[in-house]
């Protein structure tokens, strides 16, 4: 006896089944897509002990210096993208990191309290919650 | 004064049902998962087969029992983790209450698995919202909905093919009812 007859499958899943199953695709790809593939970067936020100090348009290149409790830490702002460049923090993390490109990115140089934020046109979410 | 209790053969079946459903999910729950709250619910196989066999409060004391006895066993009893199975077991009967006639007058085009996948997703839904609200109070919760959302449609439809499949008429699934005489 054939195990999977075409017959019993169809009865296994039937026409609403699929229905539901690509409505429920359609709506987590939406999902996905909304919550991943969130829009470019727009603005660079700089913050001292959480607190915002500066944000600057990703569009004007610039170097920005902050001054935290180790010393200062220089962000560099260019082409759309932004970096720590120098940080006087001891393990330089935060610079290791390289450039951020895209909305919610975060570079922490805890060491000093900066931190470098880059936010999309609207708020977006932060993986650093996680 | 001390009655003794009589029991229903409703009691007995619950009884049965619902032991079946605690060793599922003590298996299941021994069985490492990636991510927390991403697991399969191979217990609510027995949940949709006692829905569709029986009825809907059937399926409820059968589901919200072992939600407790289960919690119970792993020590989770009114822990997070307690709360969140209980309020995700209550959501999905929720949705199955809605649903169940879709299947059970509409059997040509709705089966086990419609059930399934809407009430996993109700289940995983409830979860999240309270993980939002309770534990974890920062829309960051919402970066990881996708991977939730996509296991619960997943496992929705893996389990609701079970069920179909334990279904199949004729005698061919232990759930036929040509298979069960007790089935009114």
């Amino acid at each position: 006896m054939n195990c999977f007859p075409k017959q019993k499958i169809k009865t296994l899943l039937r026409p609403g089944d699929v229905l539901i199953l690509l409505v429920g695709i359609a709506g987590w790809a939406i999902l996905t897509l909304s919550l991943w593939q969130s829009g470019p970067a727009a603005q660079a936020q700089v913050r001292r002990d959480g607190v915002l100090v500066a944000a600057y348009p990703l569009s004007e290149d610039r170097t920005v210096s902050v001054v935290g409790p180790l010393g200062t830490t220089m962000i560099r702002i260019e082409s759309g993208r932004a970096r720590v460049v120098s940080d006087p923090g001891p393990r330089q993390y935060c610079v290791r990191q390289g450039w951020l490109t895209r909305p919610g990115e975060m570079a922490l140089c805890a060491p000093n309290h900066i931190s470098l934020t880059l936010t999309g046109g609207q708020p977006v979410y932060e993986s650093m919650a996680y | 004064m001390l009655h003794r209790l009589s029991l229903t053969p409703d009691d007995h079946r619950i009884a049965r049902l619902t032991a079946a459903a605690i060793a599922i999910a003590l298996v299941e729950s021994a069985v490492p998962s990636p991510l927390p709250g991403v697991k399969p619910g191979l217990a609510n196989i027995v949940t949709l087969l006692v829905l569709l066999r029986y009825d809907w409060a059937t399926a409820a004391w059968v589901t919200l029992l072992r939600v407790l006895a289960v919690s119970l066993l792993v020590g989770q009893f009114l822990a997070p983790g307690f709360v969140l199975s209980l309020s995700g077991a209550i959501a999905s009967l929720g949705v199955l209450f809605v649903f169940r006639p879709l299947v059970t007058h509409h059997s040509r085009w709705f089966g086990p698995v419609s059930l399934s996948i809407l009430a996993a997703l109700a289940h995983m839904l409830t979860q999240l919202l309270i993980v939002r609200v309770w534990l974890v109070p920062s829309p960051g919760v919402w970066v990881l909905a996708p991977v939730f959302f996509g296991a619960a449609l997943f496992f929705g439809m893996l389990n609701g093919l079970i069920v179909a499949w334990l279904m199949q008429p004729n005698g061919y699934g232990v759930a036929s009812s040509e298979n069960l005489p007790h089935n009114t």
